[in-house]
């Protein structure tokens, strides 16, 4: 569909979706911060909030349906994430598990939801302060636990491995756990929901550019519009998944810097 | 047509995490069929296993649209 759609831009000059389209104008003439992810991203901060507000103001012993909504998604994250992942300190952590997971979750919906349509984390930068946030915490939880010395020791130096191979040993798990992990978290967000957009601008944009062609081409229009309703289901279904795994990675990221072997 | 080879390049990235990707559900999937109470343990297992894998080509990605 996508080689159709570029033949046909030949002569009827259709711009297929690229990375242009992802950088959207300010609203307010000048002003850089007047853009739209950052309106989605106080829009989001205003809704959880009030949706959380709302489930839990009278709660009671045989909760209402939004009581039970807000509770299911609450209890999901601390038994699941925390309790199941992070062991018995776990409650320190929900908080900021919880923040993270709804936040995300609610950013990445965006993308779907009519008349918004566009998924904040999609905008790399959004992406990075998040991973930023976990790789300070999972790094400060460890050194907290077991001193700076033993907890470099303990990512340095891998127990049980002959000496020789800690030459190529060490680099690598330095660069794993100060390079790799925070970039990897970041990346996976942001290329996981820019994808999926790009994936969705082609068959929406693709579908609608058919419909002013010929006889022919409109006949084949509403199978690039019947993909794209069907690519937005999926869309769903990995943007939970990816709110799921980010909150999934930082709480075994956790796990890993609260652990004492030695 | 017009098109940059990094396009063809993203293509042929993307065939190893897929078969990863594969592997990873297929054995996810014989676990849980073997016995199915274990269920809840294998579940996150699998999906990092599968985000781990799927992260390389969402970066072939990245960089088919960078480079």
């Amino acid at each position: 569909m996508l080689s159709y759609a570029a033949e046909v831009g030949k002569d009827e000059g259709f711009n297929p979706p690229d990375a242009g389209d992802f950088n959207l104008p300010p609203f307010i003439e000048g002003n850089e911060f007047a853009t739209k992810p950052i309106l989605l991203v106080f829009l989001s901060v205003l809704l959880i909030s009030i949706f959380f507000i709302l489930a839990s103001r009278k709660a009671a012993l045989v909760p209402s349906k939004l009581q039970f909504a807000g509770e299911s998604v609450y209890s999901f994250v601390r038994n699941d994430l925390g309790r199941e992942v992070i062991g018995h300190e776990f409650m320190r952590f929900v908080p900021y598990l919880f923040t993270l997971f709804t936040f995300i979750l609610v950013n990445n919906l965006f993308g779907i939801i009519p008349m918004i349509q566009f998924p904040t984390m999609s905008r790399i930068s959004f992406p990075y302060v998040l991973a930023a946030f976990t790789f300070f915490i999972f790094h400060y939880v460890g050194i907290r636990k077991q001193g700076f010395l033993k907890y470099m020791k303990e990512i340095m130096f891998l127990p049980g491995i002959p000496k020789p191979a800690y030459i190529l040993i060490t680099p690598l798990e330095l660069a794993t756990y100060f390079l790799v992990r925070p970039m990897t978290l970041s990346l996976r967000l942001f290329a996981n929901m820019f994808a999926g957009h790009l994936l969705l601008l082609v068959f929406i944009l693709g579908g609608e550019h058919l419909l002013q062609g010929v006889i022919g081409l409109k006949l084949i229009s509403p199978f690039a519009f019947a993909i794209g309703i069907a690519l937005t289901f999926f869309e769903f279904m990995v943007q939970c998944l990816q709110a799921y795994i980010f909150t999934l990675l930082t709480a075994l990221y956790i796990a890993g810097a609260l652990a004492d072997e030695h | 047509m017009e098109g940059t080879l990094n396009l063809v390049g993203f293509g042929l990235a993307a065939i190893g995490p897929g078969i990863a990707t594969g592997l990873i559900f297929a054995a996810y999937i014989n676990g849980v069929a073997r016995q199915p109470e274990a269920r809840s343990v294998l579940q996150p297992i699998a999906f990092l296993g599968f985000a781990l894998a799927e992260a390389l080509a969402l970066f072939g990605l990245v960089l088919a649209f960078v480079l």
